[in-house]
């Protein structure tokens, strides 16, 4: 019993993805739908509280560790490894399906990490199966955005595996703790963290890369990464007052990036930020309320986001178009996904009898309940203007607006039912969020739905709307990219860096000549004396070698007189 | 072929009518809420309908001001 119950979750994933190349199609759709729930039955068999560990070089790992959390997460991962495998069976390659399992068990598995090492591993993991999504569709777009986003979390994993170092050498354990931040090791490891989260001045890599992946690509890859991160950041530094201004940040960022993108997934990827930001304001805040405020935005988040992503991935998959400025009018052709995504895009904006609705407002009544004034009006702010750039921009400009002329139907059975699902899950949940209150990981004392807050809410989306549509002439979309923070490293950085290599260049072939020059008169010389006519090898005569001799032995013993 | 429903200037006529009158039932209800303001000025009436258009219009202006420095051609980095 106890030791098919200890197995981590997580693995079961990682391994049968490795298996999946050598499956026939019938058997890899079996794998990648079945094992997701194998998963899930893995997790909620596991003992309350039960700890797996192993003795490795002195140190004590426990690669499975429950808590609540823990559980939380990992089903939450299990049910987007499930719903994303539906999605992407028809079009996402093998090795593209594997790297999404290895992803999701990777993502599983850093849930229930109980010690910093087992951590870092999937965490690497984690980045490498991701960089493998994002470079599956072969494009040269996918391979560069690839490469920035490789670079860019290995340095993150760089920074983490410093500070857990640090950690380890301080305090000689290698547990996952709550951490005080009182260490320059442990604000390496929250930066690492934070790079994951999508956190400034390094947020750049996910509007840059996941747009590039394939549609089932990016479902997969909107799900672990950054969650993966909130998860870290709840259990290692929650009610770190830093994280309420990185939050904030990137909520409005969020927002205000998201509102001048034409590409409709990365505005989609834009919005992650945005959701992850009222996350990690959620876990700077740290009361109860708060915490499990993140987590639960978490939970549903996951679902509604890759739900949007599964909408514009089936505009993409039967288009092949992904800028606004192409797109419109689809819903006449397209029913199925645009009612999906707009389902989707009202649970992202809170709306009620939503998912968003139950998760959302529990961060912000925890800012009212610490009365943190800034805070608060903030969030409101941006609670209208999420609505602002994904509940409506998003499903308009893709599905109203003007009429594009394409008419494509709705997607294939498997990608229609990945929708449904998750469609299904979002009213569901923002119905009846008992169940999911239940998962937290603090006793919840908050009733959703009281007539202010539904009448509130409604007020403030509704003019948000209204707003939307009297503004609607400064939203047009237009071929253009706004600027960011990796202009630094693909823009000023190889510029600057061009006269500095020009300059090492020229330094380098000055060097070579004059290095081949001073060779070769050194060769010269060697040539002039030790050549075969140079004066040390000729042949001497035997009697200059006696004459020597003589005149030697002479002035020893004029010497020896003397 | 006669144009779907929903994009003949008559039914966007409708439409625009059936959403101010769901704006002004949303603000008249808020008339039966009992104010518990956590700061005051967010109890008064009507607050989250001015606060919610104000920050739009504002997040609006703020993404202008920015893609006034920021924007560029999406072909920008083409080429790199």
């Amino acid at each position: 019993m106890t030791a098919i119950s200890l197995i981590p979750p997580g693995l079961p994933l990682v391994l049968g993805a490795l298996l999946l190349p050598l499956c026939t199609a019938r058997l890899r759709a079996l794998l990648v739908l079945g094992l997701p729930l194998l998963v899930l039955a893995l997790v909620w068999q596991l003992p309350a509280g039960a700890v797996l560990s192993i003795d490795f070089l002195g140190h004590e790992l426990a690669p499975l560790s429950d808590s609540k959390l823990a559980r939380l997460f990992a089903t939450v991962f299990a049910i987007m490894a499930f719903a994303g495998g539906l999605f992407g069976l028809n079009h996402m390659r093998v090795a593209e399906l594997s790297a999404a399992m290895i992803s999701a068990g990777s993502a599983i598995g850093i849930a229930f990490a109980g010690d910093l090492v087992t951590l870092l591993v999937f965490w690497e993991a984690l980045a490498l199966a991701s960089t493998l999504l994002v470079w599956s569709t072969r494009t040269p777009q996918s391979r560069d955005a690839g490469l920035r986003y490789l670079v860019l979390h290995l340095f993150g994993g760089v920074l983490l595996l410093a500070g857990i170092i640090g950690q380890v050498a301080a305090t000689g354990s290698v547990a996952f703790t709550a951490m005080a931040l009182d260490s320059p090791a442990q604000w390496l490891i929250l930066a690492g963290f934070l790079i994951n989260a999508g956190a400034p001045p390094l947020s750049a890599w996910l509007p840059d890369a996941y747009p590039e992946a394939s549609p089932g690509g990016m479902v997969a890859l909107s799900a672990f990464t950054t969650k993966a991160a909130v998860f870290v950041l709840l259990t290692g530094f929650p009610g770190a007052d830093i994280l309420i201004a990185f939050g904030l940040y990137m909520v409005f960022y969020g927002i205000v990036y998201a509102l001048l993108e034409n590409d409709m997934r990365r505005i989609l990827a834009y919005s992650i930020i945005n959701q992850v930001g009222f996350m990690i304001v959620g876990i700077g805040i740290g009361t109860e309320m708060a915490l499990n405020g993140a987590a639960a935005h978490a939970f549903t988040h996951i679902i509604y986001k890759a739900l949007l992503l599964m909408s514009a991935g089936s505009v993409l998959y039967m288009t092949g178009k992904r800028k606004c400025t192409d797109l419109g009018g689809l819903f006449q052709s397209m029913p199925l996904t645009a009612i999906c995504g707009i389902i989707g895009a009202l649970a992202i904006s809170s709306f009620p009898l939503t998912s968003g609705f139950i998760s959302k407002s529990m961060i912000s009544q925890s800012a009212a309940d610490q009365h943190l004034t800034f805070v608060w009006f903030m969030l409101v702010a941006a609670s209208a203007g999420v609505f602002l750039h994904a509940g409506i921009k998003f499903p308009w400009f893709v599905f109203f607006q003007k009429d594009s002329g394409l008419r494509p139907p709705d997607p294939p059975l498997n990608m229609r039912l990945g929708m449904i699902l998750f469609a299904f899950l979002c009213i569901a949940l923002g119905a009846w969020p008992a169940p999911l209150y239940n998962l937290l990981p603090y006793p919840v004392d908050y009733a959703p739905y009281t007539y202010a807050h539904v009448i509130s809410m409604l007020q403030l989306l509704l003019f948000s709307g209204l707003a939307f549509f009297i503004m609607l002439p400064y939203l047009k979309r237009t071929l253009t990219i706004t600027l960011d923070w990796d202009w630094f490293y693909r823009r000023l950085l190889p510029r600057a860096a061009c006269p500095l290599v020009r300059a090492l260049d020229a330094w380098q072939r000055r060097c070579s000549i004059d290095t081949l020059r001073h060779i070769s008169h050194f060769l010269g010389a060697l040539f002039l004396y030790h050549g075969p006519q140079g004066v040390l090898a000729r042949t001497w005569a035997t009697g200059s070698m006696v004459l020597w001799v003589v005149i030697l032995l002479g002035i020893y013993l004029l010497a020896y007189y003397f | 072929m006669k144009p779907h429903w929903l994009v003949r200037p008559g039914s966007i006529r409708l439409l625009w009518i059936v959403f101010l009158c769901i704006l002004a039932l949303t603000v008249l209800a808020g008339l039966l809420v009992h104010p518990h303001a956590a700061f005051g000025i967010d109890g008064s009436f009507g607050f989250y309908t001015w606060f919610g258009f104000a920050s739009c219009i504002a997040l609006i202006i703020v993404a202008k001001l920015l893609a006034l420095l920021l924007k560029r051609k999406d072909t920008y980095y083409d080429g790199d």
